[in-house]
Order: structure tokens, then sequence, then C-alpha cells
């Protein structure tokens, strides 16, 4: 974005004053802080995951019995599309985008991101790029194709109707949001490091978010190129993927696991950082093979464009492509294990802390090796064949999204809650949290490895009595309910916490990185004084300097404090003035978007919003001339 | 105490790991990402060449003479960004304005190019709902001139910010990354040239025949 610095600032006249209290609605609608907005982040994507929940629970429900006749075929499309979309880019991207948000700028020294107005933009668009995509429910044609929309089952000549466009444009809305964030953070982390944080002393977290930001920045617009061509398809007869023109459906597949299978690693790179970074706080050692942990990650995010097609091996690629896909899939499972080999490395010999967040992160490493593991039975192509479409498949990827993204996602909403927010959660609710989700999620997705083998296939709204499937059908569909009552139980967990409110120090857990260095919650400029890194770990050895000189254990007593900022000149804070433009922007996205369905007239508004607030963005100053204090 | 009195400043003058302005490292990034972007457009019209089940064909519209003068236009402008920021920096403001504004002017020119030959595909019958041609050849060619246009749009700021007096030599970085940005146009448009163009132009019925002819 430019922003012309000359001596006589041009704005466009304002319609709304610029902003200026720090609370209240309007501070929320045109806040540019990196922690506000990663609140914002946080409390969309879970209030989607359980909307997510609830749909979830319905195909559960449908599917608790033979011969159910609850749900309609029709709405159980609707419900298992939404469910997988939603799942994926309303739940856990942006949930893992909340973590970015919260913890980039603390754990590299930095008082922001690079650029916090077009963090607000990820925000906006986001958000209203998820409504978009859910009013199609309130229409009555909610998406209905499968979240991989694959033609023609989602062409407009045998699904008619607005449900799939809506799911196609709303995945375009998205992905403005998901681009425009992953932009933000590569530059943040190559840009933002505090004196002395040399690439190799960063986080495995920032590590993580860095090469997830640079997979969103170059799959992303894959999806964006596949939705637009659909969209085309759907609403102004274009041929890419209608057969009677010559179009190839498989196209379809080739572009979208293009882009969907680095998804994959999008989904579950920062949760294999979050997990990096609570295993060695509460094994009180350092993280084993930090080197390892940070290339197998950059050797994942590489590989993981090269076997796209294991997704279509009963397509009729052929024997050599199948051949070649079998092995790039099987060789990529071999950084994946390295990380798993490093995390129990860590453990080993540790003095381990039970707390909830580590019991999440080892469930994770437990729940995600099963998952691989059940993944690399179908990079066997010949295997794959009985499995594909099947409920193996979908066991499988519950146990690394599930199992793998969320249990991580839990366990560091566990480990920095206190940071976020300044109170600690209830440890005991919390374990019982842990163990509630982890026999619910084991007695909902286990049984669905040999439904599967069993041959009961994907997507199918009601089975027969005499298969023998009505058993493992209602133990998956408990499961699904005590998961959704131990997610009740941390929804609770978090309103006992804001009534009780139990003080959380700067660095309740003694762990090892800089955003522990400063009080919880931190204050709005992170860090009184910027950091000045010396090793991996900088927090923790400035703690127990006598740890660098080859001494076993911590002493007792920390040489370092958590940041005093209570004599801070507030007159003399410098951070950027709120903006109220990108909320602008990114409405105005979503309204040109639905006009696509609906009519020119919401294009055009949508896109006069849009262009009115880039104009105002790139000359709006960063702050008012009169709020200076110097 | 030893906080007393400390000034809490944020942003670049802060932190800045590498030496390059945040902004450019954007742009990089950015047009990294929108190389994919047009990557994933200019294979799916490779992958769908000669699979047209009808025409009209490549051979029947496409007029390589007229697209080359455009083309020749647009590459000329990229000359022109190039000594507009060379003037911008050097306080020439006057050729500074001059080059722009010729900037401004040729892209300009390669719309107006393909506004006629739109119109003109689109009278001899080649649309975007004809064929696979016309839906891969007309998605990544408007979305090319998309680009063009907010590029326009964006050189035209910053011509009026010179105007005003508000771009000068200090800030030149401003209009470097809109020529970067323009460069980049440009270099996809030559790829667009040589792909949708040069190679594809005598494209007819497809080699082997229809499908429902092949074998006969
Ligand atoms: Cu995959």
């Amino acid at each position: 974005m430019s922003s012309i610095l000359g001596p006589k600032q041009f704005q466009i006249p304002r319609i709304f004053p610029r902003p200026m209290s720090h609370s209240g609605i309007w501070y929320w609608l045109g806040t540019v802080d990196h922690k506000k907005i990663g609140t914002m982040y946080g409390i969309v994507s879970f209030f989607w995951f359980i909307m997510g929940g609830i749909e979830a629970l319905l195909i559960r429900v449908q599917l608790s019995q033979a011969e159910n006749d609850i749900i309609s075929p029709e709405l159980y499309n609707q419900l298992f599309t939404m469910h997988g979309t939603t799942m994926v880019f309303l739940v856990v991207m942006p949930l893992s985008a909340a973590f970015f948000n919260w913890l980039i700028p603390l754990q590299i020294g930095a008082r922001d991101v690079a650029f916090p107005r077009l963090n607000a933009l990820s925000l906006w668009v986001f958000i209203f790029g998820s409504i978009l995509m859910n009013i199609s429910w309130f229409t009555g044609e909610a998406p209905n194709g499968g979240w991989f929309g694959y033609p023609p089952n989602s062409t407009i000549q045998f699904n008619p109707g607005n449900g799939m466009t809506f799911w196609v444009l709303g995945l375009n809305v998205l992905g403005v949001a998901s681009i425009a964030a992953g932009l933000n953070f590569i530059v943040t982390i190559i840009n933002m490091r505090a004196p002395g944080m040399t690439m190799m002393r960063m986080p495995v977290f920032t590590w993580m978010t860095f090469i997830t930001s640079i997979l969103i920045v170059l799959a992303l617009p894959i999806l964006g190129v596949a939705g637009i061509q659909m969209t085309g398809d759907r609403v102004y007869g274009t041929n890419f993927f209608n057969s009677e023109a010559g179009g190839d459906p498989i196209f379809w597949q080739h572009i979208f696991w293009l882009f969907g299978h680095p998804e994959v690693y999008i989904l579950i790179l920062p949760a294999m950082g979050i997990v990096s970074e609570i295993l060695p706080t509460f094994a009180r050692k350092p993280l084993f093979g930090y080197t390892f942990i940070v290339f197998s990650g950059a050797i994942i995010g590489f590989m993981g464009w090269f076997v796209w097609s294991h997704h279509m091996f009963t397509v009729g690629l052929g024997p050599a492509a199948n051949t070649a896909f079998t092995l790039s899939t099987m060789l990529i499972a071999i950084p994946t294990g390295v990380k798993i080999f490093n995390w129990l490395a860590t453990l080993w010999g540790g003095s381990i802390k039970f707390t909830t967040a580590m019991l999440f992160s080892i469930g994770f490493i437990a729940m995600f090796t099963i998952g691989g593991l059940s993944g690399v039975t179908h990079a066997v192509s010949p295997s794959d064949a009985q499995q594909q479409d099947t409920y193996y498949v979908v066991a499988h990827f519950h146990y690394v999204l599930f199992g793998g993204a969320i249990f991580a996602i839990f366990g560091g909403l566990y480990f920095w809650w206190p940071k976020f927010t300044g109170y600690m959660l209830n440890e005991r609710l919390g374990i019982l949290n842990f163990i509630i989700m982890m026999i619910g999620f084991n007695l909902q997705f286990a049984p669905m490895h040999w439904l599967g083998l069993d041959g009961m296939p994907r997507r199918i709204y009601t089975y027969a009595e005499n298969m023998g499937w009505e058993l493992s059908n209602l133990a998956a569909t408990v499961g699904g309910f005590l998961i959704a009552f131990s997610v009740l139980i941390f929804i609770i967990n978090v309103f006992i916490s804001r009534r009780n409110k139990k003080l959380a120090s700067g660095d309740p857990w003694d762990a090892r990185t800089l955003e522990w260095s400063i009080s919880s919650p931190p204050p709005h400029y992170n860090f009184v004084n910027i950091p000045q890194v010396e090793h991996i770990d900088d927090w923790w050895y400035k703690k127990y300097p006598e740890l660098l000189e080859g001494s076993p254990k911590q002493t007792k007593s920390a040489k370092a404090t958590v940041e005093d900022t209570s004599n801070v000149d507030e007159s003399k804070i410098h951070l950027p003035d709120l903006s109220y433009y990108p909320l602008f922007v990114g409405i105005g996205l979503s309204i040109a978007a639905l006009g696509v369905i609906y009519s020119y007239a919401l294009v055009t508004i949508g896109l006069i919003l849009v262009f009115w607030g880039c104009i105002g963005w790139s000359t709006e100053p960063v702050n008012e001339p009169h709020e200076k204090h110097h | 105490m030893s906080n007393q009195g400390v000034t809490v400043h944020h942003g670049e003058e802060i932190n800045n790991s590498t030496g390059v302005s945040n902004k450019k490292l954007l742009m990089w990034a950015f047009l990294g990402s929108d190389v994919m972007f047009f990557g994933t457009f200019i294979g799916t019209f490779m992958a769908y060449r000669n699979k047209s089940l009808n025409g009209p064909y490549p051979e029947d519209t496409l007029d390589i003479p007229i697209t080359s003068v455009s083309t020749f236009v647009l590459l000329m402008s990229s000359l022109g960004v190039v000594l507009a920021v060379h003037y911008l920096k050097e306080s020439k403001m006057g050729l500074a304005k001059f080059w722009l504004i010729l900037v401004i002017i040729m892209g300009m020119i390669f719309m107006g190019f393909q506004v006629y030959e739109f119109t003109h595909f689109a009278h001899i019958g080649m649309t975007p709902q004809a064929n696979l041609f016309g839906s891969t050849f007309f998605t990544l060619t408007s979305l090319h001139g998309a680009h063009v246009s907010l590029g326009i749009l964006w050189l035209i700021f910053l011509l009026y910010n010179e105007y005003k007096g508000n771009l000068t030599s200090e800030n030149a970085i401003d209009l470097e990354l809109a020529g970067l940005y323009w460069h980049f146009v440009d270099i996809v448009w030559i790829i667009i040239f040589a792909l949708l163009y040069l190679i594809t132009a005598g494209d007819g019925v497809p080699p082997g025949g229809l499908p429902w002819t092949a074998g006969h």
C-alpha cells in the first residue's frame, strides 16, 4: 500500500471522523493492534467451530441408525459440504491466524506486524467472507457439492441454483484474506525481528508460521483461479469444466489438489509449531533437534507441491503417474516422521509437568501419528483403490485435522490463555476437557477405519440395515456428542476464569520465548525496550544463564524478570492510529461478490466501497498530525 | 526506574532486519503470489489448447500484426517507467512528470487495443462462451487487462501527487514500487503474447480431428 509522506498531506474528505477512542465498538472496528485483531480472529473462528460442530452432530444423528430419515438427502449434502468447508476455511485456518497475530510480533520482539492496517483488512475480509458463505443457509440453497466441489457434481448443468456459486465466491473472498495475511507475516518475519534474532534463533512456531505463510501466498492463488473458472462456468456460461464443450472435469481435480495438498500443510504446520513450543516448556529442556525440525518443516513445505495426485489414484492417470505420486507421498512422510521422533526425544529425560497444554500436545503426537500412518496406507495406490471415497479416508483426515490440528490448537489455547487475557484457566477443568475430548474423539473416528475398510462410502445420507454398520455408527455418534461436551467444558472454563479473575503473571509456566518476558496481557506497545537476542530460547537463558555454562539443571531463582511497565510515560508512546478503511474494503469485497449472484448494482456498490477504501487508506497518514506528542 | 521517560516508537525505524524496506518486500512477495495466479491461468490455456469442439479457432480470430503493435507499446512503457523513477530520484520533476504521463498514455493505448480486439472477437462470434479457446483466452487476457488498468489508476494517483508536491525524490520508493508492478505486468504480457498469440495463432481444427470424427 503506497502512502504518500510528502509535506502537504493530501487526504480524501472523510465521511466519518477517524476513530480515536481506545475503548468501545469503534475502537474494535478500527483497531490495527495485532493483539486485538488476533482476539477477533479467535472469537469469530471459534463461533464457526461451534457451527461446524453442530453441522457434524446433525450428520452423526442422521447416521446413528440404519435407514434413518431425520434429515433429508438434500439437507445432508449441504451439511457435509458446509461442515468440511467451515472446518477448513473458517476454523483451522483462521484459528491458526489468531495465533499468528497474537504471537508473531511477541515472539520476534516487535511492536506490531509490518502492515497493521493490512492485517485489519485480512480480518475483515475473512469475517465478511465467512458471513457471505453462510448467508446461503438463509436462501435455502447452501453449497451441496462437497468441500472439494468436483465437477460435474458442481457444474450448473447438474447442480443448478446458487449453492455452489456461494461456495466458490465465498472461497475466493476468503482467499484474499488469507493471501493478505500471508504476505504480511512473510514481511513481518523477514524484516521485523529484534536485533540479534537471526533466522536460526527464531522460535519454531515463528518458523512454521513463516513456512505456512509462504504456502498460503503460493497456493491460495491457485484456488482463486479454480474459483474464477468455476464462477465463470456457473454464472457466465464459460466452458472450463463443461464436458459438453470439451471441458475436462478431471482438470478441476488437478488444480484443486495442486492447491489442496499444500493446504493440508497450511492446516498442520502451525499446529506443529504450537506443539514445538509447549513440549520443551513442560519437559523443561530444549527442543531436541531444533535445526532438524525447522528444516523438516521447510522440506515438507517444498515437497507438498509434488504429491497432489495421490488424491486422484482412482481417476485413471495410469501406472506411471500413480507410481510417481505413490513414491513422492511416501517420501514426504519422512520429514514428518523426523519431527515426531524429535518431539519424543524432547520428552526423553525431561522433568515433565502434565499440564492441560502438555496433555493436548502429547495427545497431538499420538493421534497425529495414527492419522499419519493411515495416510501412508493410502499413499500406496493399489491399497488406495479399496479406500477411496470410504469412511477410512474420513477417519484418516480427522485423525490429522482434529487429532492433529484441533488438539494442538486447544493445547495452544490453554498454554497462551494467560498471555492473551491475563487470567489463568482452571487446570482441573482443562484436564477434564482433554480426557473427554480424547475419549470422544477416538470413539467417533476409530470405528470409521473399519467401517471404511468394510466398504461404507462417504457422503451417503443413510445405509441399509443388514450391513453390520449400526453399532460402529452409533458409537461414532456418541463420540461426537462427547466431543461437543468437552468443548462445552472449555467454554465453561473460559467463563469461570473471567469470573474468578485468577491473575496470571507475565511468565506463569516459566517458559522459554520472548512473549513470556513481558506482562500478561501485554501492553499495547508490547515491549518497553526492544530485546537484544543472543540465543535460541533467549528468555530462558536470560533467566538461567548458568545453563549455558553446562550446569545440568537451572538454579532455583531466575536472573531476569518480566518487563516492568509502571514507569512508562504513556504520553510518549507512538503507535499507529485507528483506521476504518480496512473494514470498508472488507465489506465492499463481500458485497461485490454477493452481487455476482444477485445484481450488478451490488457489484458496483461493493467496488465503489473497495475503491474508496483503498484511496482513503493510501492517503491516510499512519498518525494524525495533531496526535503527535513530541 | 530505568524505563523512566522511554519513548516507545513503532515500525520500521526500530526493527528492520534486512535493510530492505517493508513495502518493497511486500511487493516482491505479492508478485510471487501473482506468478502462481497467472501461472495457473496460463497452464489452463495450454492444457486446453486444441481441445475446442467447435470454432472459431485461433486461426480464424487472432491478428498477430495488430497485437504486436500493442505489445510493442506496452514494452516501451516499461522503459518509460524506468525513466520516470530515474528523474524523480534526481528531482528533475518536469521530466519525471513527462515520462509518467507518457507511460499512462501508453498503458491506455494498450487497453484501447484490447477493447478493440475484444469487440472485434465478439463480432465474429469468439466469446468466452463460444468454446474452450474463448473461455481460456478471455479469462487470461481480461485479468491481465485488469492488472494493467489497476496499474494505470495507481500511476495516475502518483502523478496527481507529483503535481501536489507530495511525491518527491524522498519518497521515490512509492513510484519505484508501482514501476516494479508495471514491469511484472509487462513480463506476464510477453509470456501471454508468446503462448496465446504467436504459438497458438495457426491452430485450427484440432490435429487428429474432433472426437467424433477421430478414427474415420
Ligand atoms: Cu494430499
